[in-house]
């Protein structure tokens, strides 16, 4: 795969060599996490072209837990999702008002520096998207981008985070083939070691397994559960079954509203609002 | 700072810098024909013909061209199109996807839409030397249409390769022969088939170098195939190398004519083409 | 159909041949070794160097490529990846309109604003003495032909990439130039490969425009101050006096006859070229 590097990879290479400084994020240190790593979002509101699409959210997600997010189509899972890392910035007439803290950092504040926000919180989406790369070079990239040069670093990082997502065996072969040889379930399983590999505290994952067979969708979820012991995860789900299986917290959300929240023991067993009742049950969905 | 945004910022200044640049290039060329061809531009220029002492800054227009040309262009338009549609859809149609002989024909036309139009005009100047042709009309509608077949083939092929295979199936489904088929798929690919007529035309009124062989000049308009033509950018060209500047003025001008013939063009069809996508399936 | 088919198949051995059966009578008087490294450009005392010619045309390719393909790829990756969609709407359409302006008009602005300026300004710089009518001034008036033409093929090619491939690199804490240098570059790679192809063949083989600026004189360019002659040029500018010696012509045929065997050899490689970047990339 180097040497299929494009010819614009050579052109710019010159670029990326100054930002050899930084080298020394290393892996090591990415470790020393905030213990008490949280996300508070405070009074939300989202308008784009003036559609209200999440009023008033007001939420804390935790460190180490699993949060799913659950509620009807276009309810605006999606959209509190994707505002926790700031992916809805690209949505063109976008308003958004209140505050969400990562570790007490506003990410909406305007000194932010978004490239650092997104590091902190991986997003694993509903399809996997290779990039058009090798699998080496897809586990890197991120690393790569953050000024990891040294080649030893990367070996070690593609390994420890193939291992960790089961892909090492099933690839350790072919490092250097083209990601997009994968079958979807691996490319899946490709794309969460990548995101893991650039360290973030808390991962979003947007109806991650929907687009999986059985099997494979069965694989992600496993890694998730185990993953619990590292990051934060927050999920948005289709399948109420999946966040009976494996939630520790669940938001339930209608029409760009928080409708309740809880522990997945109390709002599964015990529900208070009428809407969540009627949604647990089926009524609508 | 850190590096990465210091390089961003760099590129970011370079992409500005780039887009000032082409349009500053873009704006220049028009502006430069504008201020130039507007003073020599007359009523003359597109009514009358060529008088006698025209070229050293006597009287007349460039009504000679000007009709030339658009014998030529409309004549190996409609040859062209006359002779492409069947060709883009005998390889969409009528062969499979997987084709040998599809995937050799796209080759070739690949190749012939990168052969100069110059090498055009050399060998359609052979085959008139060899048929005992003399420079004329049909000559330069032979080339130009020879020239514009491969840009046809190849938008059209574009577009109709893109077109859903699941309509074709529906229209067999129905019990349509092939032939009422393609009227469907016709419908699908129709402002495919504008853009690429678009894009022929303004290719064939701007090419002075496959005509330059072939149709000749003439200070007439032409009344039979066999008798040379003027085409607008010969007319631009050989005033151009003219000595007097009110030969080269009116060069300008004929300059100015051309782009504008081509703008209004362009935006005319734009605008058809826009109105055709609407019955489309998407 | 299949008639039409085949006949537009043989139209192009047809033009391979017939040049090369033209090109006969110069090719038996002189060894095609001969005809291709002579410099020599003398066609009354029978001296046929096409060196001078070819060194012109690719000289001149080479360098409008230089200047468009830099400009053309920046600009196409503001426009789309960083322009907002307004600013889309209204200068995507300019692009189109703008690569249909016929090549004498360029060659007209050509004569008007670039030789005077490289034989005033810029020239005296570098060079005592040029005409302005030159290879650096057939570079920029080709350049600049083809950039229209470039920016729109390339945004075409960096839209179609989906936008998946921007949320993955850019949720990893990607800057947007490093999301556009290291993977829509890249993703797109194939694309504009057969763009850059493409304006190549319409640099190589554009007649007036050049004719128009590059100053005709049949020797090797030394510098890029000096004037060339590339192979379009000769032919166009001769044609009317090829009938009268049978040498001549042939010789002109030859010349046509290298343009069509570079296009047809450089559309090959670019086309193997062009399946060994997808085989890679996976696409």
């Amino acid at each position: 795969m180097e040497k299929g590097k494009s010819v614009f990879g050579h052109i710019f290479k010159g670029f990326n060599r100054s930002s050899q400084h930084d080298e020394d994020i290393s892996l090591a240190e990415e470790c020393n996490r905030a213990e008490d790593a949280v996300i508070k979002i405070e009074n939300l509101n989202i308008y784009i072209r003036n559609n209200h699409i999440l009023k008033n959210v007001n939420l804390t997600l935790h460190d180490k837990k699993i949060t799913c997010i659950i509620g009807p189509s276009g309810c605006g899972k999606t959209t509190l999702l994707r505002s926790i890392n700031r992916m809805i910035d690209t949505t063109e007439h976008l308003r958004v008002e209140g505050r969400v803290l990562v570790s007490g950092e506003d990410i909406y504040d305007h000194k932010a520096e978004i490239t650092h926000i997104r590091k902190k919180i991986g997003l694993l989406s509903q399809r996997p998207t290779p990039l058009p790369m090798s699998i080496y070079d897809n586990i890197t990239y991120g690393c790569r981008i953050h000024g990891v040069r040294s080649r030893k670093v990367l070996d070690a990082t593609v390994e420890k985070y193939l291992k960790g997502v089961n892909l090492w065996e099933e690839v350790k072969d072919r490092l250097h083939s083209p990601a997009s040889a994968l079958s979807i379930g691996q490319q899946q399983r490709l794309c969460l070691a990548r995101g893991l590999a650039v360290e973030p505290q808390f991962i979003l994952a947007d109806e991650s397994t929907s687009a999986l067979d059985p099997i494979s969708s069965k694989h992600i979820e496993d890694l998730f559960a185990k993953l619990r012991e590292r990051y934060g995860i927050i999920m948005v789900t289709h399948t109420l079954r999946q966040a009976l299986r494996i939630a520790d917290y669940v938001v339930f959300m209608y029409m760009g509203e928080v409708i309740e929240q809880g522990t997945a023991e109390e709002l599964f067993k015990n529900p208070q609002h009428e809407l969540t009742k009627q949604y647990l049950s089926g009524v609508f969905s | 700072m850190k590096t990465k945004f210091i390089v961003e910022k760099i590129f970011f200044g370079l992409m500005i810098i780039s887009v000032i640049l082409v349009f500053a290039f873009l704006g220049s060329i028009l502006i430069t024909i504008i201020r130039n061809g507007w003073p020599a531009m007359s009523w003359d220029m597109i009514t009358q013909l060529p008088g006698g002492g025209f070229y050293i800054g006597k009287e007349g227009g460039v009504l000679n061209a000007i009709v030339g040309s658009i014998y030529i262009v409309g004549a190996s338009t409609i040859l062209g199109l006359l002779i492409s549609i069947p060709i883009v859809f005998f390889i969409n149609i009528y062969l499979k996807n997987d084709s040998k002989l599809a995937s050799i024909t796209r080759l070739s036309f690949d190749v012939l839409y990168g052969i100069p139009s110059i090498v055009y005009g050399a060998f359609g100047f052979t085959i008139m030397i060899f048929l005992g042709l003399r420079t004329s009309l049909l000559g330069g509608i032979i080339v130009i249409t020879l020239l514009i077949i491969p840009i046809f083939v190849r938008s059209m092929d574009e577009v109709a390769r893109q077109l859903p295979k699941h309509l074709l199936e529906a229209s067999y489904s129905l019990g349509a022969t092939r032939y009422e088929t393609i009227k469907v798929a016709i419908r699908q690919i129709a402002p495919g088939i504008a853009t690429a007529t678009l894009l022929s035309i303004g290719r064939a009124i701007g090419d002075a170098a496959g005509v330059m062989f072939t149709a000749g000049f003439t200070d007439s308009i032409p009344t039979s195939l066999d008798q040379p033509a003027a085409t607008l950018p010969l007319a631009i060209f050989f005033q151009l190398s003219s000595p007097l500047p009110e030969v080269r003025e009116r060069a300008y001008a004929a300059a100015l004519l051309l782009t504008l013939i081509v703008l209004v063009l362009s935006i005319v069809g734009r605008m058809i083409t826009h109105r055709f996508s609407k019955n489309k399936i998407k | 159909m299949l008639i039409l088919t085949g006949l537009s198949l043989f139209l192009l051995v047809a033009i391979g041949i017939g040049l090369f059966f033209k090109s006969r009578l110069i090719l038996s008087e002189h060894s095609l070794w001969d005809l291709l490294s002579g410099s020599a450009w003398k066609p009354l005392s029978g001296e046929f160097g096409f060196l001078p010619f070819i060194v012109g045309t690719l000289f001149v390719t080479a360098l409008s490529i230089a200047i468009a393909l830099p400009i053309s790829l920046l600009s196409a990756i503001f426009l789309t990846e960083y322009a907002s969609s307004w600013v889309k709407r209204v200068v995507f359409p300019i692009f189109d309109i703008l690569a249909g302006i016929p090549s004498v008009v360029y060659g007209v602005w050509g004569t008007l604003i670039i030789v005077p300026w490289i034989a005033d300004k810029l020239g005296p710089r570098f060079v005592d003495y040029t005409s302005g009518y030159t290879v650096l001034a057939s570079g920029i008036v080709l350049g600049i032909m083809i950039l229209p033409i470039l920016v729109s093929l390339l945004i075409e090619i960096f839209t179609i990439v989906p936008q998946d491939y921007r949320e993955a690199s850019a949720s990893l804490g990607a800057t947007k130039w490093q999301t556009c240098s290291k993977v829509i570059l890249r993703k797109a790679m194939p694309g504009i490969v057969a763009a850059v192809v493409l304006s190549i063949s319409k640099a190589f083989g554009e007649t007036i425009a050049v004719l128009m600026v590059c100053g005709n004189y049949a020797a090797i360019p030394r510098s890029l101050f000096d004037p060339c002659y590339p192979l379009p040029a000769l032919i166009a500018n001769n044609y009317g006096e090829m009938l009268s010696l049978p040498l001549y012509e042939s010789a002109l045929m030859f010349a046509a006859f290298i343009l069509f065997f570079i296009i047809l050899v450089f559309n090959i490689i670019s086309r193997w070229i062009l399946r060994n970047i997808e085989r890679s990339y996976k696409m």
